[in-house]
């Protein structure tokens, strides 16, 4: 009898959550940081008919109560018109507060200045005009606006700055866009949302995973190596293709910045955040 | 003996409000009459102060002071021993430390004792050595239990240290705790948790002690604190636990025949006292080489 050679594997972090687990911890993290923290009780996000938005739109209306969760479509004219049935279809499940306000006056008004903007210049104009729409809509109803953005988008610099990064509080923002995926499912998420192709919908047919050049399932895994501090070799190693985890390497160095406050110039022994210390809850 | 263990979630910064909180428990637990309470560290401030530590930190006779107020005015009769966490200012020298406290004495409270924290963990999410200065001893103090050492939070984390208040004499370790949670995918709790009970139990069952954790709940800024207070028989057993985020009291009965029975049954720390001057005068490690080396 042959004696067993047992060969353990190289070892990769798991990125399965405990979706059950997870939902009361965001929903506890909310109710914190609204109620207790902030003496708000009510949130207000734009709803786009994407995973994430629907997501956070469920957390809210778990952790607050759905008549305290105001959703704001703001579509442009070129947006996906399956985009606003997709997120009524979460609207009438939850019964939140809703309203769509059209941006395409506004943005346009904006772009008869700007013969000569491409598509990507476009697409950040409605980022931030939606942000504004937002806000406003979060004064005239003394409610907080509640981020939507994943840590894949974040990490991948896949979003636009002081946009869709602007909410003071972002239940999602420390999840994988694969675990926003498990734990849309597990809180009853409608199927169509979840396993649609994730797309910024500001261009026609636009797809995130075209835009990135990678599936969000290998990202995920490779940026989750990265950020453990893996080398590329080592993430080669456990099976990840060599231009994959060069490009997503590339994406997280060239966006750092996307993910801090503006660079001040320090002239001071008391400059803010780096003397002047202070945490943002007290 | 019956202990207390309160999983607290206090106001960030709002001292009156967590020392109101702090007396409707004593309130609560009066008619049980605990002979021993043991709030978390950083309890009534929170636990992410920053620069904000120098103007919230006070000296342990303040502390005192503030937790005997708040034992008396709750109406509680017998006398008590209470432990919490406080961020403590030595004449300028800033500390994360805990107190134990009799209440209850004719003559006024009385400081048993003041851990000052030694393992200030400086990374990741943590930046505590930035602005506090670490304890210098780790010491033992009686207790109507009998023998008792205070480890706060990282403290626990290493090893040596249950091991060094075992030889010491403790019987009773209390663990003060301020634990952002972390680990999502790791089964039915929060990792940080899981590696909370590994290490807690562990220290327990190998040098025969009780030890009880009292944690931080609630959220500060994003983290949030992960909970889990939790007491260990001498056997490594957990007794009781709670969740991650609610928060709760858990009482709990220390029985001194139960640290002899442990101790008899499985006598690790008896051999540990026989080998440990052969461990401890190897010139092998790193430490004794470079006590040798300085001048």
């Amino acid at each position: 009898m042959t004696m067993p050679l047992i060969e353990a594997p190289l070892d990769e972090p798991s990125l399965v959550i405990n979706a059950a687990l997870t939902a009361r911890w965001l929903e506890a993290f909310l109710h914190d940081e609204l109620v207790v923290r902030r003496g708000i009780g009510r949130a207000i996000l734009g709803l786009s008919g994407g995973i994430d938005s629907a997501l956070v739109a469920y957390l809210c209306a778990r952790a607050l109560g759905p008549q305290n969760v105001y959703a704001i479509r703001m579509p442009y004219r070129t947006s996906s018109p399956s985009s606003l049935s997709d997120a009524q279809r979460i609207v009438d499940a939850l019964g939140i507060n809703a309203e769509t306000i059209e941006i395409s006056d506004a943005v346009d008004g904006y772009l008869k200045h700007a013969p000569d903007a491409d598509p990507r210049r476009k697409g950040n104009v409605m980022a931030r005009m939606r942000m504004l729409v937002l806000f406003d809509q979060s004064a005239r109803r003394g409610a907080l606006p509640v981020g939507t953005g994943n840590k894949t988008e974040r990490l991948m610099g896949y979003f636009t700055w002081h946009a869709d990064d602007t909410p003071p509080v972002n239940p999602i923002g420390d999840l994988y866009k694969t675990q926003v995926w498990a734990l849309a499912r597990h809180l009853g998420v409608p199927n169509d949302v979840v396993d649609k192709p994730p797309s910024a919908d500001l261009e026609a047919n636009q797809t995130d995973e075209r835009d990135l050049g990678i599936t969000y399932a290998k990202a995920d895994r490779i940026l989750n190596l990265i950020l453990l501090g893996y080398k590329d070799d080592a993430i080669v190693a456990r099976g990840h293709g060599a231009a994959d985890v060069r490009l997503v390497r590339r994406r997280v160095d060239a966006t750092h910045w996307k993910r801090h406050l503006p660079t001040t110039a320090l002239v001071s022994g008391t400059a803010i955040n780096e003397f002047y210390l202070r945490p943002v809850d007290l | 003996m019956l202990a207390a263990l309160v999983q607290f979630k206090p106001r960030k910064g709002d001292v009156p409000a967590n020392l109101a909180a702090m007396r409707a428990i004593f309130a609560r637990l009066a008619p049980k009459a605990p002979e021993l309470i043991v709030f978390p560290e950083a309890a009534l401030t929170g636990y992410f102060l920053e620069g904000a530590v120098y103007e919230l930190a006070v000296d342990a006779p303040t502390m005192a002071q503030r937790i005997d107020e708040q034992w008396r005015a709750s109406g509680a009769a017998a006398p008590c021993d209470i432990v919490a966490g406080f961020y403590e200012n030595v004449a300028g020298t800033f500390h994360n430390s805990a107190i134990y406290v009799r209440c209850g004495e004719p003559d006024g409270v009385h400081i048993v004792h003041v851990h000052r924290k030694m393992f200030l963990p400086t990374y990741g999410v943590f930046d505590e050595e930035r602005f506090l200065t670490r304890g210098r001893r780790l010491a033992t103090f009686e207790t109507p239990f009998g023998t008792a050492a205070i480890l706060i939070c990282e403290d626990a984390w290493h090893a040596i240290m249950p091991t060094i208040a075992a030889l010491k004499g403790a019987r009773l370790i209390i663990v003060p705790s301020a634990s952002p949670g972390r680990g999502l995918c790791g089964g039915d709790e929060l990792e940080s948790n899981t590696r909370w009970k590994a290490i807690l139990s562990s220290a327990a069952a190998e040098h025969g002690v009780y030890v009880l954790y009292a944690a931080l709940t609630g959220f500060e800024g994003g983290k949030g604190m992960s909970g889990g207070t939790c007491a260990f028989s001498p056997r490594g057993d957990l007794l009781a636990s709670a969740g991650p985020l609610e928060s709760c009291i858990i009482t709990v009965n220390l029985e001194r025949e139960e640290v002899d029975l442990a101790r008899a049954t499985i006598p690790l720390l008896g051999d540990l006292s026989a080998v440990l001057p052969d461990l401890w005068l190897d010139d092998e490690i790193p430490v004794m080489r470079r006590l040798e080396e300085s001048p």
